[in-house]
């Protein structure tokens, strides 16, 4: 062969590093359930506002009783249940990304979501247990 | 002798000649040399300045009569190159698309501010490393990929399918949309706009077959998901492209599957 083939390949001298594609479809989806849960929370939310503190004399009215009457229907406690979880979620993910913006250091990042994913937690598993578990008779 | 019949430019205290109806502005410009400074400083100049002038025109007769040593990019000087992308007035523009009579004060003295652009590492003055904005943009194959045989004519495109991604052939690669976004400015692994408009740019060419490389490319985690629709970009771009409508619609092709 006559001609060289020895080209000088200088492949993107100085250009950062890039982490490899993940290949995943998380962050797709997370985009979509900011949108839909956004949509059921606004219902879910400003309905429970409006029983709460506007109709039949607001918030004077609630007292133990009403909240012992209302969690004896399925539908109030499936409804407080899916805007504890939709609450949680949505606005967990809105300061993931919050921290994902803001947050400069690797570390910081990590303890930020680390804190934020516990107390998450938490407040999901105590939620739930506590609209399953009420005892109207304690 | 008398003062001759055309008004020759009179000298301005700064040096930088006077032509007739010119008027003195303050330039406050972001300077910040590696050799001597640990961190950037602001420096003014007053000069004159006439109200067509463009700001590159400004900062051509600091470098020329002031301080030859301020460091900035310009090739073409006519919005073409997108070399002069800096921020003016706090906003990214072109500094040969602003002209001075759009940035003078209603009363008293006008003041122009100048600085880097932000989001990329400084290198001198109005100088910034463009590499990590290149990167960005050479990551999302910004090329051609056609499988198959290669014609043995021109790859015919009806006017419809070209209308699709007009818009985003305007990109001059200026960084102004990149470096005007928020997200770009916290976290440099994110794409930005512009590199966003150029994947868009073949997503939706009808001749190209690639399209689900790049958008698998940019459904990552520094993909388009970290877009937060705040428009600047769509405010900076000095080609008027709808850089946010283009990423909306990279994000709509990726939710579908469809482009």
């Amino acid at each position: 062969m006559a001609e060289s083939t020895t080209a000088i390949a200088l492949d993107r001298p100085r250009s950062p590093r890039r982490p490899a594609a993940r290949r995943s479809n998380f962050e797709l989806y997370s985009w979509l359930f900011m949108r839909i849960s956004g949509l059921a929370l606004v219902v879910l939310v400003l309905g429970h506002l409006f029983i709460m503190n506007i109709l039949d004399g607001g918030v004077h009215r609630i007292n133990f009783a009403f909240v012992a009457g209302r969690w004896s229907s399925p539908f109030w406690q499936f409804w407080d249940l899916l805007m504890l979880w939709l609450a949680q979620l949505h606005g967990g993910n809105g300061l993931r990304t919050i921290i994902d913006d803001y947050a400069r250091k690797g570390s910081t990042r990590f303890w930020l979501k680390m804190l934020l994913y516990v107390s998450m937690a938490v407040i999901l598993v105590l939620g739930t247990l506590v609209i399953f578990t009420f005892d109207p008779n304690i | 002798m008398a003062a001759p019949a055309t008004a020759e430019p009179t000298t301005h205290p700064s040096g930088v000649p006077a032509p007739e109806g010119s008027v003195d502005v303050t330039v406050k410009i972001q300077r910040f040399n590696p050799e001597q400074d640990s961190e950037p400083h602001w420096e003014s100049y007053d000069i004159p300045a006439l109200p067509t002038d463009r700001v590159l025109n400004l900062l051509i007769n600091i470098k020329s009569y002031i301080d030859g040593s301020l460091a900035f990019r310009r090739s073409c000087a006519h919005g073409i190159c997108g070399s002069d992308a800096m921020q003016i007035n706090g906003v990214n523009r072109l500094a040969c698309k602003v002209l001075v009579k759009d940035l003078l004060a209603k009363k008293g003295k006008t003041t122009i501010t100048v600085a880097p652009l932000k989001g990329l590492p400084l290198l001198k003055d109005l100088y910034v490393d463009m590499e990590p904005f290149f990167e960005a943009y050479r990551s999302i194959k910004p090329y051609l990929i056609a499988y198959g045989n290669e014609p043995t004519r021109e790859r015919i495109q009806s006017p419809a399918d070209r209308e699709r991604f007009d818009d985003t052939t305007k990109c001059i690669l200026c960084a102004a949309c990149t470096t005007s976004c928020p997200v770009y400015w916290a976290d440099g692994t994110y794409f930005g706009p512009a590199a966003i408009v150029n994947a868009h740019r073949f997503i939706f060419d009808s001749r190209d077959e690639a399209a689900e490389e790049r958008l698998d490319i940019l459904n990552d985690a520094e993909g388009v998901w970290r877009c937060r629709t705040t428009f600047n970009c769509t405010d900076a771009c000095p080609r008027g492209i709808e850089v946010t409508k283009a990423i909306q619609e990279v994000k709509r092709a990726l939710l579908f599957r469809r482009v």
